[in-house]
């Protein structure tokens, strides 16, 4: 056995590998994007991007019926488009083994809300385990797929963002080789009308009654008594910080979080005299043990909000004064990359004082000054489907300095149903999609539209104004997205109009490989005149000193020519590289 | 043996990720345990990022947190100022002498803190450098991390072959050449 130090993520992936999964579905969101890119390296398992969530596990559930282990991986929101799914798989149960990742982000850093998987998990009556490194995230895994194929059940690996993106040691075997499971139709377990939907519900609840039973010999679990007075129940990345904070106290560590093992818990609490339920975000464990009569400390305490640390334990449980000097510092929230196509499009959008409904990508960052042009973002596809709605409940004159902006892999993630339905339902609106060729935030994945698969091969390319025209659309232009002349010349046509409209605003990304510029720009001084024109597109390689010289970092430029064309005194040059 | 912290910080896309990979492997190759622990996804456009390297003989918590840094090694001097309440009392804190507006900068909304590094000289042990110059020096504006890997690498451990044999394991094979002469260039700094 060798070892080697991994990501959380490309731990899961060897995990993956090792159980002999066969089939992987994933649309990418962060903080799961690194699983499937890390198991695209394994020849052996067949892995794709999905258009969606939904789509990534049916497709588990399709090789799981047929009789492999597969997997489907997403984000915590990525599991509420997948819900539809997850509750009926739950009855179904499954023939070769079937495990989801779902990646929850508490503290946020790159999502727009801080949901609690574990809630999904016990309402949909599925299995959740959670690892609390690397090492455990690889060994669970494979634990998971026993665990589904001996209760007939998918079953959910939770993580969050430190343990996906955190890389600690881990221990590698070879590929186990797992038979294919013989292929037998059965009605009464996968098709799920009525009749045998209330067989199969039956069975999901004894199997959960069973299973919290068995979850107290799990190997997953661990008891680890010291002293005796202070204990703590945890789990995940939480765990971590007690035994940095609380190296004398006793721990019950659960690997298993729905069923929780009760039994276990129950021995615990008596043999501790203080037992604290350190979890973050939702009180998930402590409503239970609380729920069966046991007093445990808990929400009390510690925050349902963002990411723990040990400085919390040692405030709360230490009643250790730890001062953290402040720092008044300028924030430096993200922004939109220097040579950013979204740039371009949203100083249009700034310059003509149109609206956006957002949606979810870098292009959010829109929102942000001096480009203020989105006015809300929800979820992916949400743009499109908002702004009709603002158009039925207000009526054309309102909408008529409104577009939507929706990037270009989340478009053909659900965006394209809501374009549906605004052919369906006679919408008059304006949709601009920002195709930048990749799905851009997650860094960079291949999309349906982008003529390669997960594994780099080639394949169709969808191409989007043939899919808007196809569904109805007789408006669709193709604009590039540094042509401001011309995407304004479009806007102001189609804003004003009465026919829809979709615009799609296109250029790569400038991450991409593929878009090397060759030279920067550079401001000829002698020519400038400090009238600040160029700053306002808000890029970041442009700044303006104390005493009003602008300047255009060069390392930082991308030479997208945004601000050469913006200069109306040809004062800025462009210098090959 | 103590746990070692490190922090690594800047603004997205300046490679920090890198960095701390190669000091989490010379610790791994080492015989320790080790910890890193990243950011991805949004926070990585051109936002204030930060990076943990936490090494020794049992690694619990992946991040670094106020009070705990040995070294923190800083890509941008607003960065370095932001992050270095996280340093222990004897800490070191290396400094790019580089400037990133943030975008309330940029638009007039805030100041850029003036004299940052002699502020900070005051109550840190502060080294600073202008590692973009010395990288055009050496021809690829590109090595800022090696050289200042360099640095770090004297208040970090290990030896100088332990260093130069993982990163030359670690950047891309065409680069290896100016990678070394980059991080040689940072030790003698």
């Amino acid at each position: 056995m060798s070892k080697k130090i991994m990501l959380g993520n490309e731990a899961i992936a060897r995990g993956v590998y090792e159980a002999g999964v066969k089939v992987a579905s994933a649309y990418p969101g962060t903080p799961s994007t690194e699983i499937l890119e890390n198991l695209a390296k394994y020849e052996e398992v067949y892995s794709e991007w999905a258009p969606n969530e939904k789509v990534a596990v049916e497709v588990a559930i399709g090789a799981s019926i047929s009789g492999v282990r597969s997997l489907a991986c997403m984000k915590h929101v990525g599991l509420n488009v997948a819900s539809d799914p997850l509750y009926t798989f739950a009855y179904t149960g499954v023939n070769g083994g079937s495990v989801l990742v779902v990646a929850d982000d508490p503290g946020l850093a790159s999502s727009q809300n801080e949901q609690d998987t574990r809630m999904i998990a016990r309402s949909s009556h599925v299995p959740l385990l959670e690892p609390s490194d690397s090492d455990e995230a690889l060994k669970f895994t494979k634990f998971a797929f026993e665990l589904s194929e001996k209760y007939d059940t998918p079953v959910i690996l939770r993580t969050t963002t430190k343990l996906s993106h955190s890389q600690s040691v881990v221990e590698l075997s070879e590929r186990q080789n797992v038979e294919d499971k013989p292929y037998e139709r059965n009605m009464a377990k996968y098709v799920m009308m009525p009749a045998s939907a209330i067989g199969r519900h039956k069975v999901v609840e004894a199997r959960e009654i069973q299973m919290q039973i068995d979850a107290s010999t799990f190997p997953i679990n661990k008891v680890e008594y010291n002293d005796k007075k202070v204990g703590f129940i945890t789990s995940g990345i939480p765990y971590q910080y007690v035994k940095e904070v609380m190296p004398n106290a006793s721990v019950l560590k659960l690997g298993i979080i729905n069923p929780l093992p009760k039994a276990l818990i129950e021995e615990f609490c008596k043999n501790v005299e203080t037992v604290y339920v350190f979890e973050e975000l939702e009180p998930v464990i402590e409503e239970q043990i609380k729920s069966w009569g046991i007093q445990v400390k808990g929400k009390e305490l510690f925050t349902k909000q963002g990411e723990y640390s040990a400085n919390m334990l040692k405030k709360a449980i230490l009643n250790e004064n730890i001062e953290i000097p402040t720092d008044d510092s300028p924030v430096r929230p993200p922004i939109l990359c220097p040579g950013c196509p979204h740039r371009s499009v949203f100083s249009v959008l700034n310059k003509l004082k149109i609206h956006a409904a957002g949606d979810i990508g870098c292009y959010t960052l829109g929102a942000v000054a001096p480009l203020s042009v989105i006015d809300s973002v929800i979820c992916m596809g949400s743009s499109i489907s908002s702004l009709h709605g603002i158009e039925k409940a207000k009526g054309k004159e309102f909408t008529k300095n409104w577009v939507a902006v929706i990037g270009d892999s989340t478009f053909l993630h659900t965006g394209i149903n809501s374009l549906i339905n605004m052919v369906y339902n006679k919408s008059t609106g304006t949709v601009m999609i920002l195709d930048n060729r990749t799905t851009g935030m997650t860094g960079h994945q291949e999309h349906a539209a982008t003529g390669k698969t997960l594994k780099g091969e080639e394949t169709y390319a969808i191409d989007l104004k043939a899919l808007c025209k196809s569904v109805g659309v007789n408006r669709v232009f193709e604009i590039d997205s540094f042509d401001t002349a011309l995407l304004e010349k479009a806007l102001k046509e189609s804003v004003n109009g009465n026919e829809l409209t979709v615009i799609i605003a296109k250029s790569p990304c400038v991450l991409l490989k593929s878009r090397k510029s060759t030279f920067y720009c550079e401001i000829d001084q002698e020519k400038c005149k400090k009238c600040g024109m160029c700053l306002k597109p808000a890029c970041p390689a442009i700044t303006k000193d104390e005493n009003g010289n602008v300047k255009i970092d060069t390392f930082m430029c991308n030479g997208c020519e945004l601000c050469f064309g913006i200069c109306k005194f040809g004062a800025i040059k462009k210098v090959e590289k | 043996m103590a746990i070692k912290n490190v922090m690594i910080v800047g603004v997205g896309g300046q490679g920090t990720l890198l960095t701390s990979r190669i000091i989490g492997h010379v610790a791994l190759n080492s015989g320790l345990d080790v910890k890193i622990s990243e950011v991805h996804g949004m926070a990585q456009r051109g936002g204030s990022v930060v990076t943990f390297v936490r090494f020794g003989e049992k690694v619990y918590e992946p991040v670094v947190e106020e009070g705990m840094a040995d070294v923190i090694i800083a890509f941008e001097r607003l960065e370095a100022k932001r992050y270095a309440k996280f340093l222990k009392k004897d800490g070191v804190l290396i400094v790019n002498d580089y400037r990133i507006d943030p975008m309330s900068v940029v638009v007039g909304a805030r100041k850029y803190p003036s004299d940052i590094i002699e502020e900070l000289t005051k109550t840190y042990n502060v080294v600073s450098l202008d590692a973009g110059k010395i990288a055009t020096e050496l021809g690829n504006g590109k090595v800022v991390n090696s050289i200042m890997l360099g640095v770090a690498s004297k208040y970090i451990g290990f030896s100088k072959e332990e260093w130069l044999n993982t990163l030359v394991a670690t950047v891309p094979s065409k680069t290896i050449e100016i990678n070394t002469q980059a991080f040689l260039r940072g030790l003698d700094n």
